[in-house]
């Protein structure tokens, strides 16, 4: 589907807070003190500053990621792989009874641009949305300086396996990563490798938990091993998912270490389902048809493992698959 | 303030509860560690499937037969050491298979590659077309990385928590 290339248009600073008002297609995005007030053609909604900012990020970093990013129970994204909606309310009941839900869909590019653009404008010097919140500062109050530094970083994939020569690294002090403090009780000690000589791209170990432990993000996948087109994402997890992330295909968590309780949801209602608590050596798929956000109340190691062949999310939303894993015959 | 990290072993694991207003079957919640303890040394359980994809848990005791794969695998120890050796293999026991683990018969005839001993953490690469051998002195866990293949046993009824 080919979309109009649309841009981003941005309002001089506001002479008492210092931020930028954006417009983008149908929507208006604008902050103040303490929240972010999103605008379309049938209605506003109000978001709190930091769940805001928090999740855009992600949502850039990410990628737009598998399926829906919802912001909130109201505003989000969804990823068309090419395309991304930006929704208000079209997942929401009442926004949908009362007429008020609105959808517009753009090219990746653009949203990305535009995304990357109201968050730099955003982010003040001293505030860093992408750690956990005891470490993040605060949002709040009036514009001061551009935060320094990359507005996303932690995405960048492996391509084969971490650590392999010309591959992305572990993180280690040299890099600037030191244990946080979640993890200062953990030792970490390398694999013992022997390698005869030619083989130096074949043979190879590292330490994965000295790797997350060593995350200055969280809630950001690391891609440390692919087999084709499986994908194994490690993240470090602190406090809250910012976002909920709605499936567009299944995708398995592993609990390395630790304790994450998850909320569960129908994707379309937003209904509940319940809840999930994983705890060190669980495993659990997330079906192709929820919801799911997460609480980790001590920071913990979760591996997640994606299938990121191109079209899936297709054939789940056409019911060409089921929408879980394990199919009936296999039990 | 100083933190206490829980992980899990063969010996002291605590599952987490499912408890949901669902068919239970599509979320296939398992426990590696639970999995393992009940597993024969080096079958191959699946814990986790995505179409062609799987990971797998397994209980590493003795020594294990040879395997390879035609795409790279990577296993996880989770509990344990775990020595891996690996060698080239001889042009009549390439991987024609599509995907997974085989195993090969007798020994690998090409050259030696090198070997990687790895503990809880560790996460090693079983590289495509190699043969690979996995040895543990104690009973030890790793989680391979992998497609379903030959060697996947699945056993989700077993496994899994269903009420």
């Amino acid at each position: 589907m080919s979309i109009a290339s649309v841009k981003l248009i941005a309002s001089a600073p506001d002479p008492v807070l210092g931020y930028k008002k954006f417009q983008f297609g149908s929507f208006t995005f604008e902050r103040d003190m303490y929240f972010v007030h999103v605008s379309w053609p049938k209605g506003t909604h109000t978001v709190e500053v930091d769940r805001f900012l928090r999740a855009m990020v992600r949502d850039i970093g990410w990628g737009f990621f598998y399926g829906w990013i919802f912001f909130d129970d109201v505003f989000g994204t969804q990823n068309h792989y090419g395309t991304v909606d930006i929704y208000a309310g079209t997942y929401s009941k009442g926004h949908r009874d009362t007429g008020v839900d609105f959808l517009e869909t753009f090219n990746t590019d653009d949203v990305r641009v535009a995304f990357e653009t109201i968050s730099i404008n955003w982010i003040n010097e001293g505030y860093d949305p992408l750690r956990a919140p005891m470490e993040t500062g605060s949002p709040l109050g009036p514009k001061t300086r551009d935060a320094a530094g990359p507005l996303i970083r932690g995405f960048e994939p492996a391509r084969r396996m971490m650590g392999l020569p010309g591959d992305t690294k572990p993180r280690s002090d040299a890099s600037g990563h030191p244990i946080n403090r979640a993890f200062a009780d953990m030792t970490f000690d390398k694999p013992d490798i022997e390698i005869e000589p030619g083989f130096e791209d074949q043979v190879h170990a590292f330490n994965l938990f000295d790797h997350i432990a060593r995350a200055d993000v969280t809630w950001n996948p690391s891609f440390t091993s692919i087999t084709r087109a499986c994908i194994c994402c490690v993240t470090s997890e602190e406090h809250m998912l910012p976002v909920i992330h709605g499936n567009d295909r299944n995708e398995w968590f592993i609990q390395l270490t630790d304790e994450i309780q998850w909320n569960i949801q129908d994707k379309n209602t937003g209904n509940p389902r319940g809840r999930i608590v994983m705890k060190a050596g669980d495993v659990c798929a997330m079906p192709a048809d929820i919801r799911h956000q997460g609480f980790s109340p001590k920071r913990s190691m979760l591996m997640v493992l994606e299938n990121g062949t191109p079209g899936l999310e297709e054939k789940y939303a056409k019911g060409e698959l089921e929408p879980f894993p394990i199919t009936a015959s296999r039990w | 303030m100083s933190f206490k990290t829980k992980v899990g072993s063969l010996n002291s694991y605590e599952k987490g509860s499912i408890d949901l207003n669902d068919d239970l079957r599509h979320y296939a919640f398992s426990n590696i560690f639970e999995v393992a303890n009940a597993a024969k040394p080096y079958e191959r359980v699946m814990v986790a499937s995505n179409l062609e994809y799987a990971a797998e848990v397994v209980r590493a005791e003795g020594t294990s037969a040879w395997y390879t794969a035609p795409h790279d695998e990577f296993a996880i120890v989770m509990d344990g050491e775990i020595e891996f050796t690996f060698f080239q293999l001889g042009d009549d026991q390439k991987p024609t298979h599509q995907a997974g683990a085989i195993k090969i018969n007798g020994e690998p005839k090409g050259k030696r590659m090198g070997k990687v001993r790895a503990r809880r953490g560790h996460e090693v690469l079983l590289p495509k077309g190699a043969a690979y051998q996995l040895s543990a002195i104690k009973p030890s866990v790793c989680l391979i990385q992998t497609s379903a293949g030959p060697e996947s046993v699945e056993r989700w009824s077993k496994i899994c928590v269903l009420d």
